[in-house]
């Protein structure tokens, strides 16, 4: 009967142990970022993939069950999930993960927004009071996201809040070194022209020095139309593109459209982690992404 | 843009090298001439690329951000007021002239109207609807708060006004004030977000003309801690909407119950499920009957009203992203059992079956009924900005027993029906355009052709929308 007992105790004793801090992450890239930190001490839930459009998410009943027993909610903020993240912070019922308390981490509030419009005003389609929020595609943001994110996790779970900073050290040295090569890597992207679907590139072409000369969305948010399309593949002669960017959640249709038009390569880019079979990770997202701008400038 | 005025560099190096190979001739002095000029201007432009380039640089250097704090600290105090939406709704409707419209075998909420006004469901041509001004805000770390008041022709109601608690913790949340009772999926929802123009008939039979119940009262929620959502929810009320009826008692006049559960299937698939229960007390509920003469004929009900509606959503899009495509089947059923009596009179003074010399008397019986019906609906987003639905609803008049009023009032057996189709067009998500068509055979005798054209369009922060 003792042995039993004792056999019953060692079963559950790994599971009893295993007080994992719950993360429920909103997009991939914060969900990679929290599993590269925190390693075997959190259970990561992400509430999106590369394939969905990230401002188009609905507050589905599996993200309010999924977001009542989360300990950590990471959000990328700057309004990319105003559309259901608040709905589903309230009516989770779960305290610890309302904004401003510990359990809600927001990455734009650690990293310097770009394109903070001037003027609030719909007119100029679905802006971002903040900025652009598409922040996760400037390798130096990851890394102060990754020092601010590992210093809330150390705070919510102080017990492993050496591992977590150890994490991150060790994330921050590859990542550091990637950087480097990357950056080398890249260098023949300097100054290169290129149309974008959406701003969701912006800090991708500002690190690699690239010039956005166009967008297929007439403004931010508002769907391609005919007459935007025709009046941008005329403006190409004038002010010519090396390539069409477009994210894995983006329809293809338009770029397409201005593809076979103006015989621009249309260049799919992962966007966040998941969105090519190759970007498993947050490093390969940027391999994978360096290597398809680099071969459509071949 | 490195490489690019390096380039130039070496051209204006070589451009330098020039003159010095130049001869003696006068052609040649006058392209040396030349191409000094030339050297001049490459000079200058390179040296304005070279500033553009380096202020460009200083714009995108990390070393001149401004530290976080700065910008936090340049929000106004302005920057503390709730967010503020206003919805702007209106349509052109076009089809018969009915008076006063309802819904056969249905118990009559609108009542008796006599003024010359033509009220909401009825009006053809253009008209406009409720705007609606919604005010939110978190209140602090513990409340939030939210106010809508629809406006309409010097007309402003409260449509909703409650506190919602942020801190309790453990899944539960309390919600307090006038708000649309969580009972079944769409009475949730404001008119702005239906598929539809109007209310399924469902809700008009179940609730009154503008389709939903909404609670004076507390609602509270606990969501489980299970990996599948698992919601249960208890309301108390005022109970002064219909199916109850305004009084002046203590306790609650209105109890509700819910239950919802809902999970993924994959990643394209998500649904919920969901069973409600709705209790009310009426006392003195007037409502508009026939006698069996055709005369108009008021009854007024006291007793209680229970009513169970059972709810179901299921939403697809390809790889889980609806901004492309998308589809979406809801479908709700109910049933309505009501016990109590009713108490038949002459308003108008018209001499019915009730009054016959018109001498104000009334005769009470009893009155138990058993109603139930259905709707069905689908929308499709075919095209980034087009969406196409059809819904089918039918009802049934059940059974009406008036007891004694029986030999006084037209019993009428009935199956209401209504078909509707609908396409819509959003320019973005905050305005949208839609033509419907309905079918509609809620009034015996009557088969009504209904065309709406109808526009919705929402100003400032709007909120997020639920599932």
């Amino acid at each position: 009967m003792k042995r039993i007992l004792l056999l019953c105790l060692l079963v559950a004793a790994p599971l009893l142990a295993r007080a994992d801090l719950r993360v429920f992450a909103t997009v991939p890239e914060w969900g990679a970022l929290v599993k590269e930190i925190g390693g075997p001490h959190v259970s990561v839930y992400t509430a999106t993939h590369a394939l969905q459009d990230p401002h188009r998410i609905e507050a589905r009943p599996s993200l309010l069950a999924q977001a009542r027993r989360a300990d950590l909610l990471v959000a990328t903020g700057a309004d990319l999930e105003a559309g259901w993240l608040p709905l589903v912070q309230r009516d989770s019922g779960n305290a610890a993960i309302q904004s401003g308390r510990p359990g809600y981490f927001e990455a734009a509030a650690v990293v310097r927004l770009r394109d903070v419009p001037a003027v609030l005003d719909r007119a100029q389609g679905d802006i971002h009071a903040a900025g652009n929020p598409h922040l996760h595609l400037d390798p130096y943001n990851v890394l102060k996201v990754g020092e601010a994110l590992a210093a809330r996790m150390g705070e919510l779970d102080p017990a492993q809040a050496a591992d977590y900073q150890a994490g991150f050290r060790a994330f921050a040295e590859r990542w550091q070194a990637a950087i480097g090569r990357w950056e080398k890597l890249a260098a023949p992207l300097r100054g290169v022209p290129v149309l974008v679907h959406h701003q969701s590139f912006v800090y991708l072409t500002h690190w690699l020095g690239m010039r956005e000369v166009g967008m297929l969305e007439p403004k931010p948010g508002i769907e391609p139309t005919s007459g935007h399309l025709t009046a941008l593949l005329a403006r190409l002669q004038a002010q010519p593109a090396k390539m069409v960017l477009v994210a894995a959640y983006n329809r293809d249709g338009p770029s397409q459209w201005i593809a076979s038009r103006s015989g621009l390569p249309m260049v799919l880019l992962p966007y966040t982690v998941g969105g090519t079979p190759a970007a498993g990770d947050l490093f390969a997202l940027y391999d994978d992404t360096l290597q398809r701008l680099l071969q459509a400038l071949q | 843009m490195i490489r690019s005025s390096s380039r130039v560099l070496a051209a204006v190096s070589t451009l330098v090298s020039l003159p010095a190979v130049a001869g003696e001739t006068e052609l040649q002095v006058l392209r040396a001439e030349i191409e000094q000029l030339k050297v001049a201007y490459e000079q200058r432009i390179a040296a304005l690329e070279a500033r553009v380039q380096s202020a460009e640089q200083a714009r995108s250097a990390p070393a001149a951000e401004p530290p976080a704090e700065q910008r936090a600290a340049a929000a106004p105090a302005s920057g503390f007021n709730p967010e503020v939406s206003l919805i702007l709704q209106g349509q052109y409707k076009n089809m018969k002239d009915v008076a006063e419209r309802s819904i056969t075998g249905f118990a009559s909420t609108a009542g008796h109207n006599h003024g010359d006004g033509i009220e909401g469901v009825s009006k053809r041509g253009f008209s406009v609807e409720h705007s609606e001004l919604v005010l939110a805000a978190n209140i602090d770390p513990y409340w939030r708060g939210q106010a809508i008041i629809a406006v309409q022709d010097g007309d402003a109601e409260v449509e909703e006004a409650w506190f919602q608690s942020l801190a309790i913790g453990h899944g539960i949340g309390l919600k307090g004030g006038r708000f649309r009772s969580g009972i079944g999926y769409l009475n949730e929802q404001h008119p702005h977000a239906w598929d539809f123009a109007d209310a399924p008939l469902m809700y008009q039979a179940l609730f009154g003309e503008e389709g939903r119940y909404k609670q004076d009262g507390l609602q509270l929620k606990w969501l489980a801690p299970t990996p599948m959502f698992l919601e249960f929810g208890a309301e108390l009320g005022r109970g002064a909407d219909f199916p109850g009826s305004e009084r002046n008692k203590n306790g609650a006049g209105a109890g509700a119950v819910f239950a919802h559960i809902g999970d993924d299937v994959g990643i394209e698939h998500s649904w919920r499920a969901g069973v409600s229960y709705l209790r009310t007390r009426a006392s003195e509920r007037e409502s508009r009957f026939e006698d069996i003469n055709g005369l108009e004929a008021a009854g007024s009900f006291a007793g209680r009203s229970s009513t169970w509606i059972a709810d179901f959503i299921w939403k697809w899009a390809p790889n889980g992203n609806p901004s492309e495509r998308n589809f979406k089947f809801q479908a709700e059923y109910f049933q309505r059992s009501e016990k109590g009596s009713l108490d038949c009179y002459d308003e108008q003074g018209a001499g019915n079956a009730c009054d016959p010399l018109a001498a104000g008397e009334r005769v009470v019986s009893d009155y138990r009924t058993r109603q139930s019906g259905w709707y069905a609906q689908s929308v499709y987003q075919f095209l980034p900005r087009w969406r196409a639905g059809l819904r089918y609803e039918q009802l049934d008049s059940g059974s009406r027993n008036f007891g004694a009023n029986a030999a006084n009032l037209e019993v009428d057996s009935y199956r209401p029906k209504k078909a509707t189709v609908m396409l819509d067009y959003s320019w973005s998500e905050f305005s949208r355009l839609r033509l419907q068509y309905a079918q509609d055979k809620s009034m015996r005798g009557l088969t009504d052709n209904q065309w709406t054209l109808q526009y919705v369009m929402s100003l400032g922060a709007h909120g997020a929308h639920r599932f």
